[in-house]
């Protein structure tokens, strides 16, 4: 895999792992030309792109985009597992994720992609191995730092579709 | 307690800001994030936004750069750090206190430095450095999230001089107990093994011990390792062959433990990976293909749930099966897979059987049959994906018949396209196509026009230079081409007069170009009217000043004659003043060659000569001039490369800006020569585009480091029929079919669904357009379709001229061959029966050699004998005509030509002089019995003894000997009668052949009646199609009376070719590296057995060449010419002719080399 973004429908980045060397201004043409293409697609339209000469995968979860590139022969049935596991990994973690879980905790969101893919590659699919890793060093953190859900309403109506679980549709 | 305070403190201010909100009291220290998230959320304009991080980061700046600032403060700054680059604002200055979080904080402050790290920089970034002792700190550590950690960024980021300080500390960990230690271990000497193959070399054993470990996962983390060196050399691993289907078999079996379990399907990515593991271990190997396929079948056979996880398995299993050694039953499972993902309703699945199907359908064009329905409907999805990929499949089963439709398609998915990426592909592919099976000029050239006009100035540079190649070189039949450029004119004479201000400038460029050269073959067009056309373009907006220099090379070529003087002037005038020096020049050019038609006349001569120019590419004529220069203390020329070298050695000055102009640009060479800037270029660049032009197709002209096509005649080919019929009744047809249908319906399946019949009709013909013409040439192809050589517009085997020779003496013999090749044909049965004994004799002859160089099976060898007695036969004939038609020629019986064939042995025997009208000089018997070569020459491949020239004391034959090494030119002397010639000097002389004389060149006396042999080797330094030899012998019949007798002869090419000994992929490398190539159409032999076979050792048994391997429709095969350069050629059956494609590093010996097949497969 050579990158994973993660967007919303309104087109803001929520998540970016580069596992190709670039640049950050390719980075973001790249950001900008997929996110671009990806929200012009169609809700019914194959979850594959070619892209200059990438595959792209993508999936989109209530409000967010899971986009993935991957190179040509690989297999594009898998990468959208591999999203969908990430998703599964973040809906047990978060309990019943959804995007404002991602903004506000995104570092979080990066560990927990971290502990699944390593260097572009699956390195644990296994859902309880996964999260027993993550919860192992978040063991060691301090009850100061509060667990953060949000609470619905606190920031006025625009965000609301942002709340509402990535499972849901 | 102090953190207490400290975080009350830092929370105040967000407490403040937020307490009349609900939920406030539970703010923690990521509180700040969340309020900067929510004013974000707030905002409307880009600009607040802006102005907002610019606050913040100017706030986080002020805070990481003091020294009161806490590590926990740290790692809630670097979140929001984090954040603002995601939202794309730069945050630079944090790095290096991300560095420090990690190096100094406690575990969690670490983590989030680390992750920071990883965020921030990218592998070349310098900071990285202070990353390493941090990193081998905690390798070290005994905490396990901090070990844990540490790998992880190592797997992600790490500076590749710095591996070796890590690497042992990474190794050891491969013995951790614990398995998550042991999993990242071996994914950061994955890593490193990407970034740096050499550092981990010594470690290979070690990756063993990792894919034995006793956790699936450690094991699994492995394969990364071993698919990629697998891909890398899949040769040296093919004992782990054995070990990998064991595993594949567990995990299909469900051996794993539960946790592995995604949906209920037991480890799908442990699978995928091990499927693509074994496809790269089996191809094109049968032995470790049987190991494999029963473990593939029970793949197949598990995966039956539906569920996209099961597909993404199915779809890597079917993969794999078409990729190792074919196997029937198994293809015929994969094939009935593929149908399913190709008639699944789920969009995705669809896509990736058109995938499949495009994988496949160059091994059997069949599937495309059965599935033509869905193919159409695909055609027409809304979805543009779908169509691209539908398209590409149609690419890869182009055929003559079907090409018109298809390129319809093609252009009319162009039109609606706007993905430069995507337009730049397809372009490509339709030239290609359009060159290659175009049904008609007019057709040719408005595809053309379209693929210009569409294509516009993204396309590959060489796709216009080629399109005028195809003209400047000229195609085989003289009329046909002039039908092209005529219609060429006229069209591009119509678009000019049309708006052609949003005409891309390649286009522009590629008119002005065809009308300069070839406007003036159309009789009943005014040049006036050409004239005024280019000149509109030259005057018009919009034009770049590039298009503006092809105009007015354009109207250079046009403006010849006096008539012209004024217009030319006038353009002189109104660009004298231009900022372009390129067109002022190329202005006064034209002002100047107008004015002296003779100059015009001499400079243009017309037509234009079909041959490229001879370019001087090394300057020699400048060497008086650089001699000079040197001698005054100019400093010596270095090349554009050596210049930048040196630039990037001395580092302190960048000086990139001027590196990068350094390469000419095309518009600065001025040229007012009939070629195009373009075709001089070229044909001066020895480099050639064919290189380009391969990646140019990208992916899809897999060139030979691509898949290899496995499937031959044993393969899956037997089983089109079989597998035709069971579809056909699985899908009963709900259509009635009209009967001008069933010629499709042969070929084509009914469709699956019954449709409104209208529609259907509308499909049903358009299926029967697309897929016309395929299953009956749906072999396997070699090279990848794209690579064939063109059947429409055969480019003209360009011919090496030399300077001295080929020229008038190669249409001599071409013509003495075509009359005689005709009364061959009419005499062979007669003339074979009048002489009976000879040919018998002569395939004995002939074994000798052939069986000394003991590569002939039985086949060939059987084939050869009767081939070569056929050779006999015609070689008798036209040995008796030369009898007949001139009596002084001697011929002995035992002339048998080996090889080359026998028409180099003829122009040999053509060459006489003196002496015509004398009588035979010695009997047939005792000529046989003297001239013969000495013993120790015989057992080496020879050419038989012919007769240069004789007088009445004296005569001369000649023999060539085909040593390894060199051509050996044994020449006998004999004298009939029988008094003894004293002085005897022998001196041969031949200016494009190496020649040393060995031994017998000189000699006192020869007796009556005896022989002597002379022997010169010989070898050719630069390949021409023929080269002559001349000598003479000079004797004393009595003292003082000295005679000279002269003799000359020809040698080809062909005498100085060696079979090339390759194996396939020694081939396909030697084929990448070199570019210069051409193709040609060659007869195919007809009549017994596979025509491919029986053309190729017809030419190997004429010319010595290797036959390197044989694939289904396609062979490829190996020469070199002795002292130079090899030649590789590849041959694909294309209907009724043999498609050729030659390479080598010499540019002529291709041409040559094509020249003699020519003649050898004529004469067979």
């Amino acid at each position: 895999m050579q990158f994973m973004l993660l967007f919303s429908r309104q087109g803001k980045l929520r998540l970016q792992k580069w596992y190709v060397p670039l640049s950050d201004k390719e980075k973001k043409k790249i950001t900008r030309e997929l996110v671009q293409t990806v929200l012009a697609r169609k809700p019914k339209m194959c979850s594959f792109l070619e892209w200059r000469d990438l595959k792209i995968v993508y999936k989109r979860y209530a409000s967010l985009y899971f986009c993935c590139a991957i190179e040509d022969q690989d297999n594009e049935l898998i990468t959208l597992e591999i999203i969908h596991r990430y998703v599964e990994l973040l809906d047990k973690y978060f309990g019943s994720v959804c995007e404002l879980d991602i903004i506000f905790n995104f570092e979080k969101a990066y560990f927990i992609l971290d502990e699944f893919l390593l260097g572009g590659e699956a390195q644990e699919t296994s859902k309880k191995n996964v999260l027993k890793a993550i919860e192992q060093a978040d063991l060691l953190q301090e009850n100061l730092d509060f667990q953060i859900r949000l609470f619905p309403g606190v920031l006025g109506p625009n965000v609301s579709a942002e709340s509402s679980g990535l499972f849901q549709s | 307690m102090s953190d207490v305070v400290e975080k009350t403190l830092t929370a105040l201010p967000a407490l403040l800001a937020l307490d009349s909100q609900p939920g406030a009291g539970k703010l923690s220290s990521t509180s700040r994030l969340r309020h900067l998230i929510r004013s974000i959320t707030e905002l409307t304009s880009k600009h607040e936004e802006e102005k907002l991080i610019k606050k913040e980061l100017a706030a986080i700046k002020d805070q990481v750069s003091s020294p009161n600032t806490t590590m926990r403060q740290m790692r809630e700054l670097m979140v929001r750090a984090m954040y603002c680059e995601m939202l794309g604002y730069e945050a630079d200055f944090v790095y290096i206190h991300a560095i420090k979080l990690a190096q100094q904080g406690t575990v969690l402050e670490k983590r989030v430095g680390y992750l920071a790290v990883s965020l921030f920089l990218n592998e070349n970034h310098e900071l990285l450095l202070l990353l390493v002792n941090t990193v081998l700190k905690d390798l070290q550590s005994t905490n396990l999230i901090e070990v844990c950690m540490a790998l992880t960024v190592v797997s992600q980021i790490f500076p590749k001089d710095m591996i070796p300080a890590i690497l042992p500390l990474v190794e050891e960990k491969l013995s951790h107990p614990k398995e998550i230690i042991r999993r990242k271990a071996v994914l950061a000497l994955y890593k490193f093994y990407l970034i740096a193959p050499n550092q981990v070399q010594h470690i290979h054993g070690k990756f063993r011990k990792a894919l034995c470990d006793k956790d699936p996962g450690v094991m699994m983390s492995s394969l990364h390792i071993y698919l990629q060196m697998i891909k890398e050399n899949p040769a040296s691993y093919k004992d782990l062959t054995g070990s990998f289907v064991t595993i594949l078999r567990q995990v299909v079996g469900g051996k794993l433990p539960l946790d592995f379990n995604y949906h209920s399907v037991p480890a799908p990515w442990l699978q995928i990976q091990l499927l693509r593991i074994l496809s790269l271990l089996g191809r094109e190997d049968q032995s470790m293909s049987e190991l494999m396929y029963d473990v593939l079948d029970e793949s197949l056979r598990r995966a039956e749930m539906n569920h996209n996880i099961t597909y993404a398995i199915l779809y890597e299993c079917v993969k794999a099966i078409y990729t190792i050694h074919p196997k029937a039953e198994l293809l015929e499972k994969a094939a009935r897979c593929i149908g399913n993902f190709v008639l699944s309703p789920k969009i995705n699945l669809k896509y990736l059987g058109l995938k499949a199907l495009t994988y496949v359908v160059q091994h059997d064009a069949n599937l495309a049959l059965q599935h033509q329905m869905t193919i159409i409907e695909c055609l027409d999805h809304s979805d543009l994906i779908i169509k691209r990929e539908t398209l590409e499949l149609l690419f890869r089963i182009t055929n003559a018949q079907n090409v018109t439709i298809i390129v319809e398609k093609m252009l009319g998915f162009l039109r609606l396209c706007n993905d430069d990426y995507t337009i730049i592909d397809l372009v490509g592919k339709v030239a290609e196509l359009a060159e290659k099976y175009a049904p008609d000029n007019e057709w040719f050239i408005q595809t053309m026009n379209v693929v210009f006009s569409l294509g516009g100035d993204l396309m590959q540079p060489d796709l216009p230079s080629n399109f005028l190649r195809l003209f400047a070189d000229g195609s085989e039949s003289e009329e046909q081409d002039r039908q092209l450029k005529l219609y060429a004119v006229d069209s591009y004479l119509a678009v000019l007069k049309g708006d052609c201000s949003h005409l891309p400038q390649r286009f522009l460029q590629v008119i002005s170009w065809v009308l300069g050269e070839y406007s003036c073959l159309k009789e009943d067009v005014d040049q006036q009217e050409v004239i005024r056309l280019l000149k509109k373009l030259l005057e018009q907006r919009g034009v770049s000043s590039e298009t503006r220099s092809w105009a007015l090379s354009a109207l250079t070529k046009l403006c010849k004659g006096p008539g012209y003087a004024e217009l030319a002037l006038e353009l002189a005038e109104s660009l004298s003043s231009s900022l372009d020096t390129v067109l002022r020049q190329q202005a006064h050019e034209l002002c100047l060659l107008s004015q002296d038609s003779q100059l015009h006349a001499r400079v243009l001569p017309h037509p234009a000569p079909s041959d490229n120019l001879e370019v001087d590419s090394s300057l020699s004529f400048l060497d008086g001039f650089v001699s000079d220069a040197l001698a005054a203390g100019a400093a010596p020329y270095k090349p554009p490369h050596q210049r930048q070298e040196e630039l990037s050695q001395q580092r302190a000055l960048s000086l990139e800006p001027y590196g990068l102009s350094l390469p000419v640009t095309m518009s600065s060479c001025t040229l007012t020569d009939r070629q195009s800037p373009t075709f001089l270029s070229m044909s001066s660049d020895l480099s050639g585009n064919s290189t380009e032009l391969s990646h140019r197709t990208g992916a899809n002209t897999l060139m030979l480091e691509g898949v290899k096509r496995v499937w031959g005649k044993d393969g899956y080919i037997p089983q089109k029929e079989p597998s035709l019929t069971p579809a056909a009744v699985d899908e009963p047809s709900d259509v009635v079919q009209s009967p001008d249908q069933q010629g499709a319906a042969e070929t084509s399946l009914p469709e699956p669904e019954p449709e409104p019949p209208q529609l259907d009709q509308e499909k049903q013909q358009l299926a029967s357009s697309l897929f016309v013409g395929l299953g009956s040439q749906n072999s396997m192809s070699l090279l990848g379709k794209t690579e064939v050589a063109v059947p429409r517009f055969r480019r003209k085997a360009r011919q090496h001229e030399s300077a001295s020779t080929s020229g008038t003496s190669e249409s001599s013999s071409n013509s003495s061959h075509s009359s005689r090749s005709t009364t061959d044909s009419f005499l062979y049965g007669g003339l074979l029966e009048e002489e009976p004994a000879t040919p018998i004799q002569n395939s004995y002859h002939t074994l000798k050699p052939t069986i000394a160089n003991g590569s002939h099976d039985a086949r060939q060898h059987s084939q050869m004998v009767s081939s070569t007695s056929e050779n006999e036969g015609a070689a008798t004939v036209s040995a008796k005509e030369d009898k007949q038609a001139n009596s002084s020629q001697i011929l002995g019986s035992d002339m048998v030509i080996v090889r080359p064939s026998k028409l180099a042995e003829e122009s040999i025997v053509s060459q006489r002089n003196c002496s015509k009208s004398l009588p035979v000089a010695f009997p047939h018997s005792s000529d046989s019995m003297v001239l013969q070569l000495p013993s120790e020459l015989q057992e080496l491949p020879h050419s038989d003894v012919v007769s240069l020239t004789s007088d009445p004391h004296l005569s001369v034959s000649c023999c060539r000997v085909f040593r390894e090494d060199a051509l050996l030119l044994v020449l006998l002397l004999f004298n009939p009668t029988e008094t003894a010639l004293r002085d005897v000097a022998v001196e041969l002389s031949c200016e494009e052949l190496e020649t040393a004389s060995l031994r017998g060149n000189v000699m006192e006396c020869l007796e009556g009646r005896k022989s002597s042999v002379c022997r010169y080797t010989l070898l050719m330094e630069r390949p021409h199609t023929q080269v002559a030899f001349t000598g003479s012998v000079s004797y004393q019949t009595q003292p003082g009376h000295t005679h000279i007798l002269p003799f000359s002869g020809k040698l080809s090419t062909a005498d100085f070719i060696r079979p090339l000994m390759l194996n396939t992929e020694e081939y396909g490398k030697l084929w990448l590296s070199i570019s210069n190539d051409v193709k040609q159409n060659l007869k195919l032999l007809t009549g017994g057995g596979d025509p491919l076979r029986a053309t190729l050792n017809a030419l190997k048994d004429s010319l010595q060449l290797h036959i390197v391997d044989i694939i289904g429709s396609e062979g490829i095969v190996a020469c070199h010419l002795l002292r130079g350069g090899p030649c590789l050629m590849h041959c694909r059956v294309h209907g009724a002719s043999l498609a050729v494609w030659l390479r080598s590093p010499l540019p002529s010996l291709p041409d040559c080399l094509l020249y003699h097949c020519q003649r050898a497969l004529q004469e067979h």
